[in-house]
């Protein structure tokens, strides 16, 4: 408790500073893990994310739904097809009229084409195929678009993360803005870049989402968390890979 | 089914050691775990993992609830002649996933 007070007020006091991290400061939360962490990122043999990729290959080529489609007949080899393309979620669906993350996508495609229902949120089947495509941009540098239509929901997000809530009366930007690379409890503060996403964190034992992290935070801060897939949550989302641009897609990081 | 990936070379030299990597989607829930109503999570891990070549136990391993999940096991063993490599996880449950790989020693 004591601890906790103790980081608490520290972070009180550079409340004022609140200032961005600049480009040139930028660091995915891989150079703040332990050599071991790294290795297992790095190799894809030893990896647990990987599991989860092989799981989503098979899933793309399974047929699905009323359709009678599999995610490879209309998109081929997903080597080519889906280079590139998570750098740019969440982006604009014209439909909604908001923007979807990959996960929403990756589910649009089964109740729209496919004909098939959504695959529940964080459940093992969204994880894979999320983290399959995801993997095909490997290397490949931030890009989300930077259309108009996108902009009041960036904006949402900006505000969101700057916003203090909870019953530690925290704002996002108060840990990975203002105190980065410093420790709370035992672990260090990452920038919060959400260039591995889905993610393996040892802590969960698992694969997760990026809103899972998400959800970790705004608990960590006593907050009650957006429900998964909320336009709250795409938002801030959307305002996290702005803040990436230009950083490399790592899916799937390892991380503590 | 849980997923599994194993690595080892397709090719190797007689007398040659190789080293094979294998990772296992599992939980390995220790049993010492309470659910959100307060009841105990049965224990329910991988206790054992053995890998033969052409018939010949050439590597097991007994496994504990301090594992983590989704167990990686390294080992490495000698390429003496072609043939198959036979890897088998078993759980509490009894339940033994079997997989094979071929490897070619010239």
């Amino acid at each position: 408790m004591r601890i906790l007070l103790g980081a608490t007020l520290a972070l009180l006091a550079a409340a004022a500073m609140a200032a961005e991290v600049a480009p040139e400061q930028r660091r995915s939360g891989y150079d703040f893990a332990s050599p071991q962490v790294r290795a297992m990122q790095d190799d894809d043999t030893a990896n647990p994310g990987m599991l989860w990729v092989s799981g989503g290959e098979s899933l793309w080529t399974k047929k699905a739904g009323l359709a009678a489609l599999s995610c490879g007949d209309c998109h081929g080899d997903a080597r080519t097809s889906m280079k590139g393309v998570a750098v740019r979620y969440p982006a604009f669906d014209a439909t909604l009229g908001r923007p979807i993350d990959l996960e929403q996508r990756i589910n649009l495609c089964r109740t729209e084409h496919q004909r098939a229902g959504p695959f529940g949120r964080e459940g093992e089947d969204l994880l894979a195929l999320t983290a399959f495509v995801a993997n095909k941009s490997r290397g490949l540098p931030v890009a989300v678009n930077e259309s108009p239509e996108l902009k009041p929901f960036s904006e949402l997000g900006d505000k969101l993360f700057h916003r203090r809530e909870g019953q530690l009366n925290l704002s996002c930007s108060q840990c990975h803005d203002d105190n980065w690379g410093k420790r709370l409890a035992g672990n260090v503060i990452p920038q919060g870049h959400p260039t591995g996403y889905p993610v393996y964190r040892l802590e969960w034992q698992s694969l997760g989402s990026l809103q899972r992290r998400l959800h970790n935070c705004m608990t960590g801060a006593r907050a009650d968390p957006y429900e998964y897939g909320a336009p709250e949550m795409v938002a801030l989302e959307l305002y996290l890979m702005e803040r990436a641009r230009g950083m490399k897609i790592e899916t799937p990081a390892v991380r503590p | 089914m849980p997923r599994v990936l194993i690595n080892l070379p397709e090719r190797a030299t007689r007398g040659e050691i190789i080293e094979i990597r294998t990772l296992i989607q599992h939980p390995m829930e220790t049993g010492y775990r309470l659910d959100g109503n307060g009841a105990r999570i049965p224990r329910d891990i991988i206790n054992r993992f053995a890998c033969t070549y052409n018939g010949e136990e050439v590597f097991r391993a007994e496994l504990f609830p301090a594992i983590a999940a989704n167990p990686f096991i390294a080992f490495s063993t000698i390429a003496t002649r072609s043939g198959e490599l036979i890897f088998s996880w078993t759980g509490d449950d009894g339940q033994t996933q079997i997989e094979s790989r071929h490897i070619i020693v010239e």
